[in-house]
C-alpha cells in the first residue's frame, strides 16, 4: 500500500490555547483510518487545517510524498482532499444534480444544460451505487440520503483521493449506516483513502483498518484495529482506565415502585398509534427503536410540545390535560431534547442563564424581579456537583464542549426538581469519558427516586442502563422487555416489526 | 473520580455555598471573548459618540453650548423613547414597523380627547397610553398567537395606524392651544435647562434598563430572542411573554406620541412615517442584534444620541438635510458591519 497523506508535527495555537501540538498521522491508499479523541481533542482543528480553513503554525503536510501548502479550501480541492462536514452544506431547494455540480454546471453561453447535468449526475450516482434520482429535490431526502449526495459531490471532483468524514452517522439510522458503510468499503477498494471521525466504537470495528488517537491536541498513538481492544482505545482517549469503573444500572427497584406517569392510547395525527406505557419511581425506562419509530414524537406529545389527537396522560394517579410544555413542567415532567443546540440551550447566553431557565419561578422576588445572585449560586453549585468544565458561570454556553453543554441542560432540569425526566439521546455527540459521567448521573437520579425515560439509538447504552425497555416501530409500541429478557437481538426484532415491506 | 450523588445534586439547589470561582482549565477563551465583545460594542458606540462631539466642537464652537446640547437632547427624546420600547421587541428577535404611525395615532387620540372633547388632561394622557398599549397588544397577538411574521404583522399595522390617524383627525392637525399645561409635558423644565421630554426619556430608559436586567420579563426577552423553542421546552409560556413585551413596547409608543404632541403643541396626522426606521437604526447602532438575544438599553440611548448629535452637527456645519440622511444611513451600515466583525472574531476563535 502506498502512502497518500502524511502529516508531521502539526501545531496550531489560538489565543490562550494550544489546539494542536505536534500531531502526526499517515493515511494509505485504500484504507479507512479512524480518528478519535474526546471533544476538544483537536480533531476538528486538524481537519480544518487539512481542508485549508486554518493554516498551521508549524508542521508539514505531504500528499503522495510531496510537501504541500494548503493555503485555502480551493487548494485542498485541487490536491484531492474533500471533507464531508457534520453539518450538511446542501441547498434544500435545488435538485440532487444541481447540488452536486453547483458552480460547475455544463453550459452553453449563459444557459445551463440541464439535460447534460442530469446525465452526468446519473452516471456518477450509478458508478457509486447510490440509488437516487438526479432530479429529486434535496429537501425531500432523508438525512442519510443527503449524506450520500454530499459524498457523491465530494467524489465528483475528478481527483478526489482523500475523503474526510466528520461523524457521518450521528444523525442516521442503523440500516442507513450499513448502506453508508457499503459505500465507504467500495470507495476504499478503489483506492480512496478515508479519514473517519466517530465516537462510536462498534462502528470503528466495522469499518476502520487503523485508528489514530488524539488527546488535548496531542498525538497519542496509532494502532491497527485488529490488535487493539475497545477499552485500550478508550484509555488512550481519556488518558486513564475507564472500563473498570463502568457504571451499570442500579438494583431494580422492583415492581413495587409506584407509577408516576402512565400514558394510555397516545395517538397523534402524523405518526403515533395507541402508545401506552407506565413509568415507575426509581426506574430508568429505555425507549429503543429505529430512527423515525416515534420515540421523540412520544416524548414531545407527552409534554405537550406537539398536539395529541387521542390518549390520556396520568401523573401521580391524576389524569391531566397537558396543553403545552409549561403545563408539563408544572406537573413535574422535564424533557431534555435530542437536539441540544436547537431545542435545549440558549447558546449565546451564559451558563447561569441557561441553568435558571426552567426554575425562574422559584427565583422570583416581588414585582417580578429576578433573584439573580441566588440563581447564579445555584448554577455554581451544579457546576461543581456535575463537574461541568467551564471557567465560570458567566461563560457563554456556545464555547463549552458537547458533554458539558449536555450537563448544563441536565443542571437546568435538576434545578427545577422534576419527578419525571425524559432524556432524548442524552449522549449523542458526546465523548466517551463524558458519556460515563452522564450514565452515572442517570443512575443516581433513578436511585434518588426520580423516574427517568431514556430514549437512545445506541443499543448498548439502552441495555446497560434500563430496568425495562419499550420498543417502538412505526409509531407503535411493539413490545416492552424487562432488563433480563432484553438483548440486542430481541430489541432489533421488535424494532423492525412491520417494516420489512417498506425497507424492500 | 467520584460519582456525583443525587443528594449532592439536590443539595446544590439549596446550599448557600462559598462563592469562590471554580478554576477549570480550557475552553474558556471563547467565553471571555464573547463577554469582551459585548462590552466592546458598547464602548465602541460610546467612543464614537465622544469622537463625534469632539469633531463637531472643533469644527464649530457653537456645538458645545448649553442651548445646543439642550436642543440635541430634546430632539433625541421622541426617537429615544420609541427606541427604548422597541429594544425589547428587537431583542426577542422581532421587529416593529408600526412604531412611527402608531405614535401618530396615539397623539391624534390625545388630541381628540383633550381638544375636541375637552376632557381633563389625565384622561387624555391615559387615553394616549391605552391606545399605544392596544396597538402593541394587537401586534403581540398577531405575532405570538396567530404566528404571523413580525415584519408582516407590524407592516400592516403601520398602514392601519396611518389610515386611522388621518381618518380620525380629518386629515387636519389638531391643536392643543386651549389645553392648559399640555405643552409643559415636553417643554416645561422641572429641572432648569432640561426640558421635561428629556427627563421622561431618561426616566423611561432607567426603568426599562432595570426591567431588562433585573426582572423575569427581561430574562424572558433575552431567552426568547436567543432560542424561542428551547425557552418553550423549558416550560415557559412564550406566547404570553411575547404578548406582554409587544404590549409594553406599545405603551412606550404611546408615551412618545404624547411627548411629540406636547412638543409640537399639536397632533400632526401626516407625521410619523420614518420614525420607526430611525428608532430601529438607533437600536442597531447601540449594538442590539437584529437576530435577537443580545442588546441593551444603554446601547440604545447611546445609539439615539449618536444619531441626533450627527444630525445636529451636520446642520451646524450647514450641510443639506438630504446629505444628513445619507450620513445616518452610512452610520447604520458601519454599526452593523462592526457587529458582524465582532461576531466573526468571536466564532473564528472557537475550536469546534
Amino acid at each position: 500500500m502506498s502512502q497518500l497523506l502524511r502529516v508531521e508535527g502539526i501545531s496550531k495555537e489560538f489565543p490562550g490555547v494550544k489546539a494542536l501540538d505536534g500531531v502526526n498521522f499517515e493515511l494509505d491508499r485504500g484504507e479507512v483510518l479512524a480518528l478519535v479523541g474526546e471533544n476538544g481533542a483537536g480533531k476538528s482543528t486538524l481537519m480544518k487545517i487539512l481542508s485549508g480553513i486554518y493554516t498551521p503554525d508549524a508542521g508539514q503536510i505531504f500528499v503522495e510524498g510531496d510537501e504541500v501548502d494548503v493555503t485555502d479550501p480551493k487548494v485542498a480541492q485541487r490536491l484531492g482532499i474533500s471533507i464531508i462536514h457534520q453539518e450538511m452544506n446542501l441547498m434544500p431547494h435545488l435538485t440532487v444534480a444541481q447540488n452536486i455540480y453547483i458552480g460547475r454546471e455544463p453550459r452553453t453561453g449563459p444557459w445551463v444544460r440541464e439535460g447534460e447535468l442530469n446525465r452526468r449526475t446519473k452516471a456518477l450516482l450509478g458508478d457509486l451505487g447510490i440509488h437516487l434520482r438526479p432530479t429529486q429535490g434535496v429537501g425531500e431526502l432523508t438525512v442519510a440520503s443527503q449524506q450520500m449526495v454530499e459524498i457523491a459531490k465530494a467524489l465528483s471532483f475528478e481527483h478526489t483521493k482523500i475523503l474526510i468524514m466528520d461523524e457521518p452517522t450521528s444523525a442516521i439510522s442503523i440500516q442507513e449506516t450499513q448502506v453508508l458503510f457499503r459505500l465507504i468499503r467500495s470507495l476504499r477498494d478503489r483506492g480512496v483513502g478515508i479519514v473517519y471521525i466517530s465516537h462510536r466504537m462498534e462502528e470503528l470495528r466495522q469499518i476502520a483498518n487503523r485508528v489514530t488517537v488524539l488527546r488535548d491536541g496531542q498525538y497519542v498513538g496509532t494502532r491497527s484495529m485488529n490488535d487493539v481492544r475497545d477499552d485500550e482505545i478508550i484509555a488512550m482517549m481519556v488518558g486513564r482506565e475507564v472500563s473498570a469503573a463502568y457504571a451499570s444500572r442500579p438494583e431494580v427497584s422492583g415492581d413495587d415502585g409506584e407509577v408516576v406517569l402512565a400514558v394510555r392510547g397516545l395517538t397523534t395525527k402524523s405518526l403515533l398509534q395507541d402508545v401506552s406505557f407506565e413509568l415507575r419511581r426509581g426506574e430508568i425506562l429505555g425507549f429503543a427503536g429505529l430512527m423515525g419509530a416515534g420515540r421523540t414524537e412520544t416524548a414531545r406529545a407527552i409534554i405537550g410540545a406537539d398536539p395529541m389527537t387521542a390518549g390520556t396522560v396520568v401523573v401521580n394517579g391524576r389524569e391531566i390535560k397537558i396543553s403545552g410544555p409549561s403545563v408539563a413542567v408544572r406537573h413535574g415532567i422535564g424533557y431534555l431534547p435530542e437536539d441540544r443546540k436547537r431545542h435545549g440551550l440558549m447558546l449565546e447566553q451564559d451558563v447561569a442563564f441557561n441553568v435558571a431557565m426552567a426554575s425562574l419561578k422559584s427565583n422570583r422576588a416581588p414585582l417580578g424581579f429576578l433573584r439573580d445572585g441566588r440563581a447564579r449560586r445555584i448554577s455554581e453549585n451544579f457546576i461543581k456537583s456535575l463537574r461541568i468544565k467551564t471557567p465560570s458561570s458567566r461563560t457563554t454556553v456556545k464555547t463549552l464542549s458537547g458533554g458539558n453543554q449536555q450537563k448544563v441542560v441536565i443542571a437546568k432540569w435538576l434545578a427545577r426538581d422534576c419527578d419525571v425526566l425524559i432524556f432524548d439521546e442524552p449522549t449523542r455527540g458526546i465523548d466517551v469519558g463524558a458519556k460515563e459521567e452522564i450514565y452515572r448521573l442517570l443512575n443516581s437520579l433513578a436511585e434518588s427516586g426520580k423516574a427517568v425515560i431514556m430514549i437512545s439509538s445506541e443499543l448498548p447504552e439502552v441495555l446497560r442502563l434500563s430496568h425495562r425497555i419499550v420498543v417502538m416501530s412505526q409509531g407503535r409500541v411493539t413490545g416492552t422487555l424487562s432488563a433480563d429478557e432484553a438483548d440486542q437481538e430481541s430489541i432489533m426484532k421488535l424494532a423492525t416489526q412491520n417494516i420489512e415491506e417498506v425497507a424492500a | 473520580m467520584t460519582t456525583p450523588r443525587a443528594e449532592d445534586l439536590a443539595d446544590a439547589r439549596t446550599q448557600s455555598p462559598p462563592a469562590e470561582a471554580v478554576a477549570v482549565g480550557g475552553g474558556g477563551r471563547g467565553g471571555r471573548f464573547a463577554a469582551l465583545g459585548q462590552g466592546l460594542q458598547q464602548l465602541l458606540a460610546f467612543g464614537t459618540l465622544i469622537a463625534l462631539m469632539i469633531i463637531f466642537f472643533i469644527a464649530s464652537p457653537k456645538f458645545l453650548t448649553i442651548t445646543n446640547i439642550s436642543s440635541i437632547l430634546l430632539s433625541t427624546a421622541v426617537i429615544g423613547i420609541l427606541a427604548v420600547g422597541t429594544t425589547f421587541v428587537i431583542i426577542t428577535g422581532g421587529i416593529d414597523l408600526s412604531l412611527g404611525t402608531a405614535m401618530t395615532l396615539c397623539s391624534v387620540v390625545v388630541g381628540l380627547l383633550l381638544s375636541n372633547a375637552g376632557l381633563p388632561l389625565p384622561v387624555g394622557i391615559l387615553g394616549g397610553l391605552a391606545m399605544g398599549a392596544l396597538i402593541g397588544f394587537i401586534n403581540g397577538f398577531n405575532v405570538a398567537i396567530l404566528g404571523l411574521p413580525p415584519f408582516i404583522a407590524t407592516l400592516s399595522m403601520m398602514l392601519v395606524c396611518q389610515g386611522l390617524a388621518l381618518v380620525l383627525s380629518g386629515v387636519k392637525p389638531i391643536y392643543f392651544t386651549g389645553v392648559e399645561g399640555f405643552s409643559k409635558i415636553a417643554l416645561g423644565e422641572i429641572i432648569p435647562r432640561i426640558p421635561n421630554a428629556v427627563l421622561i426619556l431618561f426616566a423611561l430608559a432607567l426603568v426599562a434598563g432595570i426591567i431588562l436586567r433585573k426582572t423575569i420579563l427581561g430574562r424572558m426577552t433575552y431567552a426568547i430572542g436567543s432560542n424561542e423553542e428551547a425557552t418553550r421546552l423549558s416550560g415557559i409560556n412564550t406566547r404570553r411573554w411575547v404578548l406582554a413585551i409587544y404590549t409594553l413596547a406599545g405603551v412606550a409608543t404611546g408615551i412618545a406620541g404624547i411627548v411629540l404632541a406636547a412638543r409640537l403643541n399639536s397632533a400632526q396626522p401626516q407625521l410619523g412615517v420614518g420614525y420607526e426606521l430611525q428608532a430601529i437604526a438607533a437600536v442597531i447602532i447601540g449594538g442590539t442584534s437584529l437576530l435577537g438575544g443580545r442588546g441593551s438599553i444603554l446601547g440604545t440611548i447611546i445609539g439615539a444620541l449618536i444619531m441626533s448629535v450627527l444630525i445636529n452637527g451636520l446642520r451646524i456645519l450647514a450641510i443639506q438635510t438630504e446629505w444628513q440622511t445619507v450620513v445616518v444611513g452610512l452610520v447604520v451600515l458601519v454599526a452593523v458591519f462592526a457587529d458582524n466583525l465582532r461576531k466573526r472574531r468571536a466564532e473564528g476563535g472557537g475550536r469546534h
